[in-house]
């Protein structure tokens, strides 16, 4: 009985995915989508899913979220899928994004800062009314250039820190960890934690720093700054020696200056957190942001009370790739689960009928 | 390398033809699809740590004359790779340097510099040029 009931759910399997790819590509009288078109027109998308997939590669991402009809969590999930099929070859060195070719660059905190406030290609200060225009065709004017100086873009944390009002950075040097070999345990360092966040669920992300704003585990942040635009990757293959330049990829940088009363120790001071993304993606870099200082709580000295600060809870629930997961096998069958269940439930209503009695 | 590593198969192919025919060559590894891990530092300058992947290829050839080629390039192109590691090899060889040099990498490299100056003369088009509300400083 039970080979037939496979041998049935095979056909239904195998005609579900027919129907699935005819409904992927939609009315045929339409042309079809290119993996080139959602990599050049629907880039926002693709940055999401390369930074919750974990994988920089726009063409992938695009393939990803074509086969995925725009579900972008399902297309990271087919990037995850694929990146384990390829071996890694090397680690690169940290990128630099103080020497990033800056395409955006704002301060929340200073007017006037060496490199001066770069608005990039932002959503910010439109109106958000739909553009009926975009119905239809159209090449848009070029963009207006201006001569651009050789002009020196210091973070901005580097500009407070001169004044010693800000923490350091802290040390680098040791070795960090990485989820993708050693699964995650607690307590959870920050090289560990940021990773985790940095491919985490863009919504989840957004919610938790949402909340700290709101007095959950709060702590009034400014934006000392966004920057967006290209770092170049280095690596050092062995068989070379020595360092090269294999590529630029795009990212998006915030740092996320909060008050700090200060400790025994330390002096009141400005305390930061940090995000960076793929792409250009400022409500995701000031979410990790957020997230990542609310994280620091205990670190810091300080009460911790709430989700965004409750390390096991961000880090265990921030990737969607494992909470969809966990929560849509509940889909799969469970026939034999709840027949137990029932058989309990039937005991338990003769039990209590018994007693009543 | 870090020219060729930025510029497409069919870039890289359409300077080639201005160049006598590159030499023979055999594979010594790859063409071969893998992963880089990247990297960024909290805060922007303190502790390393993993940011996500990045999908890399790589490719070693030699040429008859002997030298070895190295490349690593960004995404999966296969050929884009095994092309960057003959060049990488033809221009370790002094009769072809100089031609390679002057017709391929100079002029990829300058490409590459163009289109980054275009993309800084776009975002300093829109650098934020503040001016004083003179009238609300005025009228006390």
């Amino acid at each position: 009985m039970a080979y037939v009931a496979v041998k049935g759910g095979e056909r239904a399997i195998d005609n579900a995915h027919a129907w699935l790819a005819e409904a992927r590509r939609g009315d045929t009288s339409v042309a079809e989508i290119g993996t080139a078109q959602i990599a050049g027109q629907l880039g926002r998308a693709v940055d999401r899913v390369m930074t919750e997939g974990s994988l920089y590669d726009r063409e992938l991402a695009a393939l990803a979220i074509k086969q995925a009809q725009g579900d972008l969590i399902e297309a990271a999930f087919l990037l995850r899928a694929y990146r384990t099929t390829l071996p890694r070859f090397a680690h690169a060195a940290p990128v630099d994004t103080a020497a990033m070719q800056i395409r955006r660059r704002i301060s929340a905190v200073y007017k006037d800062l060496p490199g001066g406030q770069v608005l990039g290609p932002t959503y910010d200060y439109t109106h958000r009314l739909l553009d009926f225009s975009l119905l239809g065709e159209a090449v848009p004017p070029p963009a207006p250039e201006a001569p651009a100086a050789a002009a020196n873009m210091p973070r901005v944390t580097d500009i407070l820190a001169h004044e010693g009002l800000i923490e350091a950075d802290g040390a680098g040097g040791k070795e960090p960890g990485d989820i993708t070999r050693e699964p995650l345990s607690f307590p959870a360092e920050r090289d560990v934690r940021l990773q985790s966040i940095a491919r985490g669920d863009e919504g989840f992300l957004l919610a938790l720093g949402y909340s700290t704003q709101r007095g959950w585990g709060g702590s009034h942040p400014f934006v000392g700054e966004i920057r967006a635009g290209d770092v170049s990757v280095e690596i050092t293959p062995p068989e070379l020696g020595f360092a090269i330049d294999i590529a630029d990829v795009t990212l998006t940088e915030c740092q996320m200056v909060t008050q700090f009363k200060g400790s025994k120790t330390v002096p009141p001071q400005f305390t930061r957190g940090y995000g960076l993304a793929f792409g250009h993606a400022d409500r995701r870099a000031m979410a990790m942001a957020l997230v990542d200082r609310a994280m620091r709580a205990e670190e810091l000295g300080e009460e911790v009370t709430a989700p965004a600060q409750n390390v096991e809870f961000v880090l265990y629930h921030c990737d969607n790739i494992e909470a969809t997961g966990f929560v849509e096998h509940l889909k799969l069958p469970h026939y034999v689960d709840f027949q137990s269940e029932l058989e309990t439930i039937r005991r338990m209503r003769a039990e209590a009928r018994e007693d009543a009695a | 390398m870090s020219v060729l590593a930025r510029a497409g198969t069919d870039e890289i192919a359409a300077l080639l033809t201005n160049v006598p025919a590159l030499p023979a060559h055999v594979r010594l590894r790859g063409p071969e699809a893998g992963l880089v891990m990247l990297r960024g530092r909290a805060g922007g300058a303190g502790a390393a740590f993993n940011l996500g992947e990045m999908t890399v290829t790589r490719c070693t050839v030699r040429i008859a004359d002997g030298q070895v080629g190295h490349a690593y390039v960004a995404g999966r192109d296969a050929m884009q790779a095994e092309l960057a590691a003959l060049l990488d090899a033809a221009l370790q060889d002094p009769a072809r340097h100089d031609a390679l040099q002057a017709a391929v990498i100079a002029p990829l490299a300058a490409r590459q510099l163009a289109a980054r100056d275009a993309a800084a003369r776009r975002a300093a088009a829109t650098r934020v040029e503040f001016f004083t509300m003179a009238t609300m400083r005025t009228t006390e």
